[in-house]
């Protein structure tokens, strides 16, 4: 059963210096608020996944948490370049950020691999494309019944995986709604999981075919009211497509960045 | 009466017109979205749109910022997982065009959004490809929309992101179950398309005011010319109208939300 735990708690207690961090969220309820805590509790030497970092990783990026990425699409989505993104692969600042590079399709698959405890997910990939030859995790096979050529990657099995949602219940099943992106295979693929949740409820209110992690599926919970600031989280608050366009022009700098992270992670928001 | 636009408007116009009311449509965030939705807004009401963050059949009344914004979803038949909108969706083939942008494109109408120099030591970083690399194998045929400028219409790409024809033009031969890749690329000056033997990509039409010299300036190798070079329909007054009021209710939308 999901033990309910404070933000500050559940990243102290499950993630560790070194570990293996999938913080998922296609765009929609991206989990800020234990982005930040990872932050503030300066974890170390992480190796982030995400199919989309943005906004949330180039922080953790930039604060020195990351020492690898692997990913499919790392932008600021509608603005631009993620700065402190950049400034890790091309400068090595505040560290070299070693990247593993994919698509998103097969990011997709990999999840969905790791949920269902496959060792490897095979898809219809990278046909023509050079990133093959600068990630030595994408593979070739041949498909035993077809001949068909198909591309292999391993399977994602994050050591702890962390997502927001809109609510838990008072038995710590979660609900989540509308772009689910790949937060339900996040979660499954992983040994541990965080889900961070707009407020618990004592009824999710869910319809029968609606997107609901299990409690017993489910490490740990934590009530992080707006913890998806300043992505969303549909049916509580919108978008706050205004701070993706400033944060072009914080990012950009080092000592702008700096002064944000101190001023908006270590020094607010706090749990 | 002739009227006033901007090539901008002229790009988003013409790639708008290259769908049609049957046709299912993987949008990239952009220039396609603007145009994607133009069509739909116009002359292809009940064009399918799907974004690559799940959302089915989706008909936003403002252009989205990213691609899993709140109205794509709220607007749409349904919302889909991401793996199962690759796996089933994508792959499974049911996508008749894969509408994308790129950073760069060579003449074999590759694109690279991965980085500009060395991979492990860049010069620039970009965001990478996303979705990109299977939706332009996954879908049946491909539309490419991009400003028209020497640092975009490079002779080689960088890396090859996505693949158009390969290096040689050759890449989709015999290689079964892919989609016939692009067919036409579309740019603030003209449109292209691959040759039918060759896969070079060769200027088609011209928009107007548009010369010969402004596109040879604007391309990175020995652009070819069809010997029937046509010139592009000029964007008719409701079109206008249409694209103006999307772009000002987009404007609108996205900077006056907190």
């Amino acid at each position: 059963m999901a033990e309910f735990l404070s933000l500050q708690e559940a990243v102290s207690k499950h993630i560790n210096n070194g570990d293996t961090v999938a913080m998922e969220g296609f765009t929609h309820l991206i989990p800020f608020a234990a982005g930040h805590e990872i932050i503030r509790q300066e974890k170390r030497d992480l190796t982030l996944i995400r199919m989309t970092p943005d906004l949330v990783y180039d922080q953790l990026i930039g604060a020195g948490c990351a020492k690898k990425l692997i990913f499919s699409w790392g932008g600021n989505p509608g603005v631009g370049s993620l700065h402190r993104l950049r400034d890790a692969v091309e400068k090595g600042w505040p560290n070299k950020l070693e990247i593993l590079e994919h698509s998103h399709a097969a990011m997709a698959c990999a999840y969905e691999a790791g949920a269902a405890g496959l060792p490897l997910a095979v898809l219809r990939g990278y046909v023509g494309s050079d990133l093959p030859k600068v990630n030595d995790q994408i593979k070739f096979i041949e498909c035993p019944f077809t001949g068909e050529r198909l591309a292999a990657v391993p399977s994602v099995r994050p050591d702890v995986t962390v997502i927001h949602a809109q609510r838990a219940d008072r038995k710590g099943n979660v609900l989540v709604e509308g772009i689910v992106g790949i937060q339900k295979e996040a979660v499954l693929a992983a040994k541990r999981s965080i889900v961070t949740v707009e407020e618990i409820v004592d009824d999710l209110g869910a319809s029968v075919n609606a997107c609901v992690l299990p409690s017993w599926a489910v490490t740990a919970i934590a009530e992080a009211p707006k913890g998806a600031r300043p992505s969303y989280a549909l049916g509580y608050y919108d978008r706050d497509n205004a701070f993706y366009k400033d944060w072009d022009g914080i990012a950009r700098d080092r000592d702008t960045f700096q002064a944000w992270l101190k001023d908006n992670v270590f020094e607010k928001g706090a749990a | 009466m002739s009227l006033e636009f901007t090539s901008s408007e002229m790009m988003s116009v013409t790639a708008a017109r290259a769908l049609t009311n049957d046709m299912t449509c993987f949008v990239g965030i952009g220039l396609p979205s603007e145009a994607a939705n133009l069509a739909r807004l116009t002359h292809a009401p009940d064009v399918t749109l799907i974004y690559e963050s799940g959302t089915l059949q989706t008909k936003p009344d403002v252009l989205p910022l990213s691609i899993g914004d709140g109205e794509l979803c709220e607007s749409a038949l349904t919302t889909v997982s991401v793996p199962e909108m690759f796996r089933y969706w994508l792959q499974g083939g049911h996508i008749s065009v894969g509408f994308l942008g790129t950073a760069q494109i060579d003449r074999f109408a590759n694109l690279n959004t991965t980085l500009i120099g060395d991979y492990r030591e860049p010069k620039v970083r970009l965001p990478g490809g996303g979705g990109a690399p299977e939706i332009a194998t996954n879908a049946k045929e491909v539309f490419i929309t991009v400003k028209h400028s020497k640092r975009t219409f490079v002779k080689d790409v960088d890396f090859v992101t996505t693949v158009g024809f390969g290096r040689d033009g050759k890449a989709r031969d015999n290689v079964p179950n892919i989609g016939r890749g692009p067919t036409v690329v579309i740019t603030d000056l003209c449109i292209l398309k691959p040759d039918p033997e060759t896969k070079e990509l060769v200027v088609t039409s011209l928009h107007p005011n548009v010369t010969r010299e402004d596109v040879i300036e604007a391309t990175g190798w020995d652009i070819r010319f069809a010997d029937q070079l046509e010139t592009t329909p000029a964007p008719t007054a409701e079109e206008l109208e249409v694209l103006r009021d999307l772009k000002a209710r987009t404007n609108a939308h996205h900077s006056g939300q907190q």
